[in-house]
């Protein structure tokens, strides 16, 4: 079972998100993150789906999404060089004993604070999964409040090569 | 010209040729109706929507025209589920049209309301909302066009009573534009070169047919491959019709109730040639023992069928005409240097024996009417020259068994999703379409009673279907499984208390007839089918019969129960 980053292109017609979210259910796939916006592409809009399965399920998947009526065009980043971000809002127990201390882990993380309270910091991160996993196994220990996430975003790369 | 909605819809039903479509009214269609007079299009009045779906779906099956249905919003949208799943599971092109409530009334509750494309998004191909009439005519046009192309499947269209209202200029389209759909079609050039090297490396080579081969019309393609390069052929139930079943290479059905020679072929042949069939579990057994000598080559229009149920080595995305053609020719430069007939010998003989070894039979009877007596005879009488619609259960395997399907299209059954209920107003729709053939229905007891009020439909619209009934007082099939499988714990399959199907024929203005003794079975026969009304003839036959051969749910094929 591997997680693959799956980028889907679709027209932006009313009951798409459904179409896949239903395709998906019915036939008992795993999605563990689904985004979806419009692109500047008039009526186009961009999905970005994290599923989790084996070489088997991902090529239903893959080939699932592509029988869908409204779907443009469907890439598996996981086959190429991509670059993935995701960008995640993280609520954080912060009494004055332990304040120093997550600060320091934000500035080592480069993310921000973005709201604050007496006892409590919201913590803005953006980045990859790796990054995101690091951060948020270190704050646990502070006590995370809320977590929001926007699920994976992801973009081919133009030139196939990490930089 | 400014039109209504109403008339921009039969106007674009007239552009695509639609000469009949089964339905039912209701408030939210009324303004539909209201127009259907002054069109060419004929509207046949069903008497419960599943009636007309499945007559829209059996038309599509026997003429390979998309068959159109127009319901009621609510409990008329909802009536037709059943039937855009069947036609779902079976890719059969059929267009259903559903009024919904106007649409500042859409998401309120509002009477007769429901959510009818949410309800089919998945055993529909595509379905659509019409938001204003601006969309209507280029939403019409798509929807006739996706449901045949490519892997044809329904599509359903949802009205709303005020668009239906609107006034609008109407313009049809004449060419679809859809970026986002492009059904794949011509085959890969190299795959073809690969599956000849194939054909021509392999001793034991099988061909597996399905409803592909039907749906896209190349049986000749596939019986002038099979003949000239020496291929025996088994076919799915879905398939059946597109390979002649009286031909010395064909091996019969395969699968659950498959025959001895079809799966032993299944099970040693080193080449498996899969057309337009889709793995089903019925057909393949446990999927580890599956074909497991062969090289598979599956050739489908769909490329979510491929690799989905059973790992293939050489996968052919195309429709099954444009691959099967691009085969013929490229094996014709063959049949002068490579000597098939001899290469493949020793399969053909062995594939032989084994169908004399054990052919499809039964124990006949003198005094009790064995079921798969009655088909035989019916095979007779009509020489295979009808159109044969099945119900479910034990009927439909007899049905597949013991009639020799010949010709395309003149199978009529619900394969993928098993609809009780399917046959007659299906075997209604193909007699719309061809008023002079012979159209019969071999039913069962149980299944004839699911859709039974068409029967007024048939008698008021001078539909001559003939309904044979396999009346064995049993839900059969439930019963067999019953038998083999849960010690004989016939709970609920048991129908000993029946209508009376002689006198509900009359009832409804058509014929009946009972047969009670063997002698009879062939002269009754022969009598209704030569009635030109609407015929029951209920067959008494032995009740507890079984359909074999019988391979046992995830047992692999060679594990036949036989007679
Ligand atoms: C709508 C529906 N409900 C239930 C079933 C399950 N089922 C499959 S075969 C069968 C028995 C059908 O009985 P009958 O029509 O008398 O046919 P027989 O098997 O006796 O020939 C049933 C209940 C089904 N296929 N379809
Ligand atoms: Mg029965």
């Amino acid at each position: 079972m591997k997680k693959h980053t799956l980028s889907v292109m679709v027209e932006n017609e009313p009951g798409v998100l459904s179409r896949v979210s239903g395709l998906f259910s019915g036939r008992g796939f795993n999605i563990y993150s689904l985004n979806v916006a419009p692109t500047l592409e008039k009526g186009v809009s961009l999905m970005t789906i994290v599923a989790e399965g084996d070489d088997q399920i991902i090529e239903q998947i893959v080939k699932q999404l592509r029988k869908l009526v409204p779907t443009i065009k469907v890439k598996d980043l996981t086959e190429m060089k991509s670059v993935e971000r995701e960008m995640v809002l993280i609520k954080v127990n912060a009494e004055d004993s332990k304040r120093a201390e997550i600060l320091r882990i934000v500035d080592i993380f480069r993310c921000k604070v973005v709201d604050v309270s007496v006892d409590e910091l919201t913590i803005e991160v953006t980045g990859d999964q790796g990054k995101i996993g690091a951060l948020t196994s270190l704050l646990t220990r502070f006590g995370i409040k809320e977590i929001a996430r926007t699920g994976n975003v992801a973009l081919q790369r133009s030139m196939q090569i990490d930089l | 010209m400014k039109l209504t909605g109403a008339q921009i819809l039969l106007k674009c039903l007239e552009k695509e040729g639609v000469d009949v479509m089964f339905g039912f009214p209701g408030g939210a269609v009324i303004d539909i109706y209201d127009e259907i007079p002054k069109s060419s299009v004929e509207h046949i009045l069903a008497r419960h929507e599943q009636g007309a779906i499945h007559a829209a779906d059996g038309y599509a099956r026997a003429t390979g025209q998309v068959g159109v249905c127009l319901v009621t919003s609510g409990p008329g949208a909802t009536n037709t589920v059943t039937g855009i799943a069947t036609a779902y599971m079976d890719s059969i092109p059929v267009v259903i049209l559903t009024g919904q409530v106007p649409r500042a009334l859409i998401g309120n509750d509002a009477f007769q309301e429901v959510d009818i494309v949410g309800i089919t998004r998945p055993c529909t191909k595509h379905n659509y909302l019409v938001q204003d009439i601006e969309e209507l005519a280029v939403t019409v046009k798509q929807a006739f066009y996706l449901a045949r192309s490519g892997r044809p499947g329904p599509v359903l269209v949802d009205l709303p009573k005020d668009v239906m209202q609107q006034i609008g200029e109407f313009h049809y389209p004449e060419t679809v534009e859809m970026r986002s759909y492009n059904p794949t079609q011509k085959p890969h050039v190299g795959q073809i070169r690969k599956v000849m090297k194939l054909l021509k490396k392999a001793k034991r080579p099988l061909i597996y047919s399905g409803g592909g081969v039907i749906t896209s019309g190349s049986h000749e393609e596939l019986t002038w491959l099979a003949r000239n390069l020496r291929m025996p052929v088994t076919s799915t139930l879905m398939g059946l019709g597109a390979f002649p079943g009286d031909d010395e290479l064909f091996l019969g059905m395969l699968g659950m109730h498959g025959t001895f020679a079809a799966n032993m072929a299944v099970n040693n042949c080193d080449l498996l040639l899969a057309v337009g069939a889709r793995f089903d579990d019925r057909v393949t057994g446990k999927v580890d023992t599956f074909a497991p000598k062969a090289t598979i080559i599956h050739i489908d229009v769909d490329p979510t069928s491929i690799q989905k149920n059973v790992s293939v080595h050489v996968p052919l995305v195309a429709d099954c005409k444009s691959a099967l053609a691009a085969l013929k020719v490229e094996s014709e430069a063959s049949l002068d240097d490579h000597d098939w007939k001899e290469d493949h010998r020793e399969w053909v003989d062995q594939v032989q024996a084994w169908g004399k070894e054990h052919p499809l039979t039964y124990k006949d009877d003198d005094v009790v009417i064995k079921p798969q007596y009655v088909v035989e005879k019916i095979y007779e009488i009509t020489k295979g020259d009808a159109i044969i619609a099945t119900e479910v259960g034990q009927n439909q395997m007899w049905a597949a068994q013991f009639y020799k399907y010949t010709k395309p299209n003149t199978l009529l059954t619900s394969g993928g999703l098993g609809t009780m209920g399917f046959g007659f107003p299906a075997a209604m729709g193909a007699q719309r379409a061809f008023r002079d053939k012979l159209v019969i229905d071999i039913a069962g007891d149980g299944s004839i009673q699911m859709c039974i009020q068409e029967m007024m439909t048939v008698v008021c619209n001078k539909l001559p279907v003939k309904i044979v009934i396999l009346n064995n007082g049993y839900l059969g099939m439930v019963r067999q499984w019953q038998e083999l499988f849960y010690d004989k714990n016939y709970c609920e399959t048991c129908l000993d208390a029946q209508p009376d199907f002689v006198k509900l024929a009359e009832a409804y203005g058509a014929v009946g007839f009972r047969v009670t003794e063997k002698k009879d079975v062939e002269s009754t026969l022969r009598e209704a089918f030569a009635v030109d009304k609407p015929v029951i003839v209920d067959i008494r036959v032995a009740r507890e019969e079984n359909v074999y051969p019988m391979v046992p749910a995830g047992a692999s094929l060679t594990e036949m129960l036989l007679v």
